[in-house]
């Protein structure tokens, strides 16, 4: 535990001593703010204005719950920035360590594979944790004005589901990572791969038969909406922490394999 | 402290290593000599526990690397041939995490820090940045991180690699300092660094061990003979006479130098025949300018142990 502590530790301060963590959190602040502020914000008001006087003139009333489309909105739009987002996160972590020689370091000290595996993991996610963290601000700033009363219960399970689909793209992006020496190479492939599960569900044209389930069930995203619909459903929330899982077991076979290999 | 039996380490064409054994004792320096691409590296990496042999055995304090490598990994430092960093931390905040990985107890983390970084000379530059270091401090470092929680066993890989003279010369007299209170591996393809460091050279070529001895003792023996140069003032022929008659003589030469006679006597290995050259010049009435006897230098011996190596593989 001490050791995993250790490696958490240095990989949190790193991040925060180097430029990527503050660009990576900046950039993605910016675009999920002005994307929320212009995209979504305005132009879901002119909608509801236009739908309310449609609705006036021909007598009917009809209501929207705006906050819960603002909402769901700007979870999901948070959820695609992620997927570019992460992989700058992770490309470096091992591919960085393999190029400057600390990993022969890590390597003949008295650590377990599995304890640099667990300590670079967490401390991916606690930076991701505090990379979205900030977007609470615009959700509560809806929830100050909402009317109806604003969906907590969704605004939880939406970000319980927003950090599990970190850790998958985490996890995912430590593997490659320990793959390569090259920390582009391993942004580049870990984001076609993020993307591939994304998009999988595409794929999928004829949801009836055993492959268009299959994929549908692989696509990250697909569970995700689960999330932000207020429904946690126990085949996603295994499915993400198996994917997680299957990340980082792949990480510590490919750190053990290292030392079996190496010519 | 260290034993190697039998290592042999081979990749996919042939052998980076063979059958290599050896022992270091507690508190020896032993250096490791051979040409680039000799072995050395890989010797290392052994018994490290980075790499794996591909038969034999390595023991440090009695574990063995391959069945008790997180033992192993807790009583040696390690310097690889470029110094492990991270170049975004400062110095004192790399070592602590260093000493946190290898097991240091929480409460001797700040003294065996202190210790380490006044021992190899960081003290006034703990808070700086490693990426603003220059290369010699970086090694310093890299020194420091191998030795900071006290290990029974310390390795260096080519400590003075790249280093400018200054810095070679301090690198070499931390080594020496530290040679007291850690057992010492070092690599190195310069001779003259094996000469001032170490108790005992093993000297490798082609993943072969062709030598082991203290660098003194190598020069002798591979020498065969000794030689000894004499400058006199007599007649060629009649010095010869003279000199020749001495018991253990294998040859003499002597050729003319600025109106002097330049003698060279070659004699058995581990025979001393100086004071009796001397006394016979002398009761022979000739002039005796220069005495002095001439061991082959290690450099000689080096490149003799490893071009024969070569012909030997070669046929």
């Amino acid at each position: 535990m001490k050791n995993i502590i250790a490696i958490y530790r240095r990989e949190l301060g790193s991040y925060f001593v180097s430029p990527i963590a503050y660009s990576v959190i900046g950039v993605f602040l910016a675009i999920v703010g002005l994307v929320f502020y212009f995209g979504m914000f305005s132009r879901i008001i002119t909608d509801v204005m236009r739908y309310r006087m449609q609705a006036m003139q021909s007598g009917q009333a009809g209501d929207i719950d705006v906050p819960l489309i603002l909402l769901q909105q700007l979870m999901g739009f948070a959820a695609t920035v992620s997927l570019f987002m992460v992989p700058m996160l992770t490309m470096g972590s091992y591919a960085e360590e393999r190029k400057r020689g600390t990993m022969e370091m890590l390597m003949t000290s008295p650590l377990t594979e599995l304890q640099i595996v667990l300590g670079k993991f967490f401390s991916g996610l606690t930076l991701y944790i505090l990379l979205i963290a900030p977007t609470l601000v615009f959700n509560l700033y809806v929830a100050k004005f909402s009317d109806p009363s604003f969906p907590w219960r969704i605004l939880w399970s939406s970000y319980l589901g927003l950090v599990l689909l970190g850790a998958v793209l985490i996890a995912i992006g430590l593997f490659i990572s320990s793959l390569t020496e090259n920390q582009i190479v391993a942004g580049v492939v870990t984001f076609a791969v993020a993307l591939m599960l994304w998009i999988i569900n595409i794929f999928a044209s004829d949801a009836g038969t055993t492959t268009g389930q299959v994929l549908q069930y692989l696509s990250v995203i697909r569970h995700y909406e689960d999330f932000t619909r207020g429904v946690i459903d126990t085949t996603s929330l295994v499915f993400y922490l198996t994917l997680t899982a299957l990340g980082l077991f792949l990480t510590w076979q490919s750190l053990n394999s290292m030392r079996w290999r190496r010519a | 402290m260290i034993e190697v039996e039998h290592l042999t380490k081979s990749y996919g064409r042939g052998n980076a290593v063979s059958d290599i054994s050896f022992k270091v004792n507690k508190g020896e320096i032993v250096g490791f000599l051979g040409p680039n691409g000799a072995g050395k590296t890989t010797t290392m990496r052994i018994i490290t526990g980075y790499l794996p042999a591909t038969s034999g055995t390595a023991r440090i304090s009695g574990f063995d690397v391959a069945e008790q490598s997180l033992e192993v990994r807790k009583r040696i430092g390690y310097l690889p041939e470029t110094p492990p960093l991270y170049p975004e931390m400062s110095v004192h905040a790399y070592l602590e995490f260093i000493a946190r990985i290898k097991g240091v107890a929480t409460a001797d983390i700040t003294n065996r820090t202190n210790y380490a970084m006044e021992a190899t000379g960081l003290l006034e530059r703990k808070d700086d940045l490693i990426k603003r270091l220059s290369r010699g401090y970086k090694q310093r470092v890299g020194i420091a991180q191998a030795i900071v929680h006290d290990p029974d066993v310390v390795i260096l890989d080519e400590p003075t690699n790249g280093l400018d003279p200054n810095q070679i010369l301090e690198v070499r007299n931390l080594i020496n300092r530290l040679s007291g209170e850690h057992t010492i591996i070092l690599s190195t393809h310069i001779l003259k660094e094996v000469e001032e460091t170490c108790q005992r050279v093993v000297i490798i070529n082609k993943g072969r061990i062709v030598a082991e001895d203290t660098p003194q003792n190598l020069s002798k023996q591979r020498a065969g003979s000794e030689r000894t140069h004499l400058l006199i003032r007599g007649d060629e022929a009649a010095v010869k006479a003279a000199i020749g008659t001495i018991e253990g003589i294998h040859s003499i030469e002597a050729k003319d130098k600025e109106g002097l006679l330049d003698v060279t006597v070659e004699n058995q290995a581990g025979t001393d025949l100086r004071s009796q050259i001397a006394a016979r010049v002398v009761t022979s009435g000739f002039e005796l300018f220069e005495l002095r006897s001439e061991s082959l230098s290690l450099e000689e011996v080096f490149r003799q142990l490893t071009t024969e190596e070569k012909t030997e593989a070669a046929s």
